[in-house]
C-alpha cells in the first residue's frame, strides 16, 4: 500500500495512533446501579453516585469488569491479575466529580494487536497498548442558549473501554479499518454495541508527520471523531495542514483540536494555554481490582468464535479468498448469514464462491436501495440458498436469478415458486437450442458470411439473437458451444 | 521539593480556588512543611517494593450488574442553581 504523500518540497508519512472509547454494553453503570439506556429524559439516570453527591461511594459492577477481560482476550492481549482505579482530575461542567474514575499506571488490560486485511489478499497486525476501563462524562448542549450551556448527566458514569493503539497507522483507509475491525470484535463478543452515531463507539486520532524514515513528529490529538468517514476527512485535513506548517519553514505545536464536521476543519481547543495536568493517583474510595487466573479461564471458555477464527475457518473449509472471508466475517450478521445460507443444502458447500459473490454484491445493493440491514432481509438465507442451487444446477441463468431475487425481495415468495410461476426454467434442451440456432443463422445470412470471412466480434450478435429468441432463458454455455459448432461447420 | 508562589498559584489555578496574598503565603507554610514531613519517608529503603495503592487488605466489593428503574430527575435536580426543562444550566462553556 502506498503511504508516501507527496508535498511540495520532498516526500512525507503520515504516522497515526487511535485512542477508541467503546462503552460496555450493560444494564447499569461502571460505579452505579443507574440504568445505561441511550435517549432516556435528561437527568432521569443519575444516581447520587453519578451527580457526585459528598459521601456517595463508587462500587463496581462484576460485569463490566467481565467484558472488559472478555475484550481484552478478543484483542490478543496481555490480561492483567491486577489493576488500579485513579482519579483524572479536571474541571468540567458535565463531569460533577471534578475527576473522572479511570485506570493510569496499572490499566486491567496490557498489549495486544488485532490484524486488518487488505483487498490485494495482504494483511497488516495494528499493536495495541492497552485497554483499561474508566467512566463516561455527561452530555453537554451548547447551542441552546447564548448564555448557558445544558447538562445533562445521563451518560455520566457509563462504564467506558479506552483501547489505544500504538501509532502503527499509515493512512487514513488503515485507520478507518483498523477501528471497523476493533468494532467488528466488539460486536462479536456482544461487550459493546458498536453503535457510532450514538456515541457507543468514537475515537480520538493522534497524527503527526514526518519525512519517511525519519523520527516521529510531534503530534495533535484530535478529540471525539463518531464517524469512520469523519475520522478520514479529519485525517485528510489535518495531515495537509502539518505539512503546509512544515514545508513553510514552521513547526508543529502539539495541541487538542476539535473538528468541525460541516467545514471538514480541524481547529485548536480554546484553553491550550493551561497545558494538561491531570495530577493522576489512586482512588482512596476503590480497592484494586484483583483478578485471578481462575476467572480469567471461566470468561476465556464463554468468548464465542471471533472474526479471524472464523475467517481462517471459511478460507480453510471453502477455499475462499483472504479478502472474501474478510469482508463476510467483517459483521456478525453477515457470517450468521452466509453460514445459514451454505449450510441449507450440501449442494452450495461446493458452490461458496458463489454464495459469497451472491450475499455481498446482489443481495447487499438490494438492501442498500431499500435502507435495509442483512437482520431484516425479506430474502431468507435459505431462500437465497435455494436460488443459488437453481443456479448452480443450470436450473435458471445468473442473469435471470437477478431479476428473479429482485421478485423474492419485493413479494417474500421463494424462487422456486417465482421460476415455476414465470416459466424461467433455462432451456438445456439441446434439440430447442438447435432449432433456435438454425432460425438466427438462417434469418442472417449475411452476417453469417461477415463472419466467416474473420469478423469474429459478430458471435456476440448470434448469440444475442438466439437469447431474444428464447427470452433470455437459454443455457448460455450450451448456446455458445452449439453456436460456434454450427458456425465453424459453415467454413 | 519546595513550594513557591508559582506553584501555589498553579495548584490553586487547577483546583479552581482564589487565594488572596496572605492566604497564598499561608499555604505555602502549610504545604511546605507537610512536604518536609512525608520527605522523611525517602530515608527508607524501597528497592524491590511494589507501590502500594490501598493499605486495606479487604477485597474489592463488586455487584451485580442490576439497574434501577427510578427516574431520578427532579430529585437529581432539586439543588441546581439554574435548570431548564430537565437540564441543569451552567454559564456557557465552549471549547
Amino acid at each position: 500500500m502506498n503511504n508516501i504523500i507527496k508535498g511540495e518540497k520532498h516526500d512525507w508519512e503520515m504516522v497515526i495512533g487511535l485512542e477508541i472509547h467503546a462503552q460496555v454494553k450493560s444494564n447499569s453503570k461502571l460505579f452505579s446501579s443507574s440504568s445505561t439506556k441511550f435517549g432516556s429524559s435528561p437527568n432521569s439516570q443519575v444516581s447520587l453516585v453519578d451527580a457526585a453527591m459528598p459521601g456517595m461511594l463508587p462500587v463496581i459492577n462484576k460485569y463490566c469488569v467481565e467484558q472488559a477481560v472478555k475484550t481484552g482476550v478478543g484483542l490478543n492481549a496481555k490480561i492483567n491479575n491486577y489493576s488500579v482505579f485513579d482519579r483524572k482530575n479536571y474541571f468540567y461542567a458535565d463531569l460533577p466529580q471534578g475527576y473522572q474514575i479511570s485506570q493510569y499506571k496499572y490499566p486491567i488490560v496490557g498489549e495486544g494487536k488485532v490484524t486488518i486485511d487488505f483487498k490485494d489478499g495482504t494483511s497488516k497486525d495494528i499493536r495495541i497498548v492497552r485497554l483499561h476501563l474508566e467512566q463516561d462524562a455527561g452530555k453537554s448542549l451548547h447551542d441552546q442558549n447564548p448564555s448557558k450551556t445544558y447538562v445533562d448527566l445521563n451518560r455520566s458514569g457509563v462504564a467506558l473501554m479506552e483501547i489505544v493503539s500504538e501509532p502503527d497507522i499509515r493512512t487514513p483507509d488503515e485507520a478507518g479499518m483498523y477501528i471497523s475491525k476493533i468494532r467488528s470484535i466488539l460486536m462479536y463478543l456482544d461487550t459493546c454495541d458498536g453503535n457510532m452515531q450514538e456515541g457507543s463507539l468514537r475515537a480520538d486520532v493522534n497524527i503527526s508527520v514526518r519525512k519517511p524514515g525519519d523520527e516521529y513528529g510531534t503530534r495533535c490529538e484530535i478529540k471525539n471523531l463518531n464517524s469512520i468517514k469523519f475520522i478520514k476527512q479529519a485525517i485528510n485535513y489535518e495531515v495537509k495542514r502539518q505539512i503546509e506548517i512544515l514545508e513553510a519553514g514552521g513547526s508543529i505545536e502539539q495541541n487538542t483540536m476539535l473538528f468541525n464536521t460541516s467545514t471538514g476543519k480541524t481547529r485548536p481547543m480554546r484553553n491550550k494555554e493551561e497545558a494538561h495536568d491531570y495530577r493522576y493517583f489512586p482512588d482512596p474510595d476503590l480497592l484494586p481490582l484483583e483478578i485471578s487466573e481462575e476467572e480469567i479461564g471461566k470468561i476465556k471458555t464463554s468468548i464465542p468464535e471471533l472474526p479471524d477464527e472464523l475467517k481462517n475457518k471459511f478460507i480453510d473449509t471453502y477455499k475462499l479468498s483472504n479478502y472474501d472471508a474478510s469482508v463476510l466475517t467483517a459483521e456478525k450478521q453477515t457470517s450468521d448469514y452466509f453460514n445459514e445460507s451454505i449450510n441449507s443444502d450440501p449442494e452450495l458447500k461446493k458452490h461458496a464462491k458463489i454464495v459469497v459473490n451472491w450475499i455481498t454484491s446482489e443481495l447487499f445493493s438490494l438492501l442498500n436501495k431499500n435502507n435495509l440491514e442483512l437482520n431484516n432481509s425479506p430474502v431468507s438465507p435459505e431462500n437465497l440458498g435455494q436460488l443459488i442451487k437453481l443456479i448452480s444446477t443450470n436450473e435458471i441463468s445468473g442473469k435471470i436469478a437477478k431479476d428473479v431475487l429482485e421478485d423474492m425481495f419485493s413479494t417474500g415468495k421463494t424462487a422456486r415458486q417465482i421460476v415455476d410461476e414465470k416459466g424461467l426454467q433455462q432451456v438445456s434442451d439441446q434439440e430447442e437450442i438447435e432449432k433456435v440456432i438454425d432460425e438466427v443463422i438462417a434469418t442472417n445470412p449475411k452476417m453469417v458470411e461477415q463472419y466467416l470471412d474473420g469478423k469474429d466480434k459478430l458471435l456476440g450478435f448470434f448469440v444475442g439473437q438466439a437469447m431474444k429468441l428464447t427470452k433470455g432463458k437459454a443455457n448460455p454455455k450450451m448456446l455458445n458451444d452449439i453456436l460456434m459448432r454450427k458456425l465453424n461447420k459453415k467454413n | 521539593m519546595k513550594i513557591d508562589k508559582n506553584t501555589i498559584n498553579k495548584i490553586a489555578r487547577l483546583s479552581r480556588i482564589k487565594l488572596d496574598d496572605k492566604e497564598s503565603e499561608d499555604y505555602i507554610k502549610d504545604l511546605n512543611s507537610i512536604l518536609d514531613w512525608v520527605e522523611q519517608l525517602n530515608e527508607v529503603n524501597t528497592e524491590n517494593v511494589e507501590p502500594l495503592s490501598n493499605i486495606s487488605s479487604s477485597i474489592l466489593p463488586k455487584r451485580e450488574d442490576v439497574s434501577n428503574d427510578t427516574n431520578s430527575s427532579e430529585e437529581i435536580l432539586e439543588n441546581a442553581p439554574d435548570k431548564l426543562e430537565g437540564f441543569f444550566a451552567v454559564p456557557k462553556v465552549v471549547e
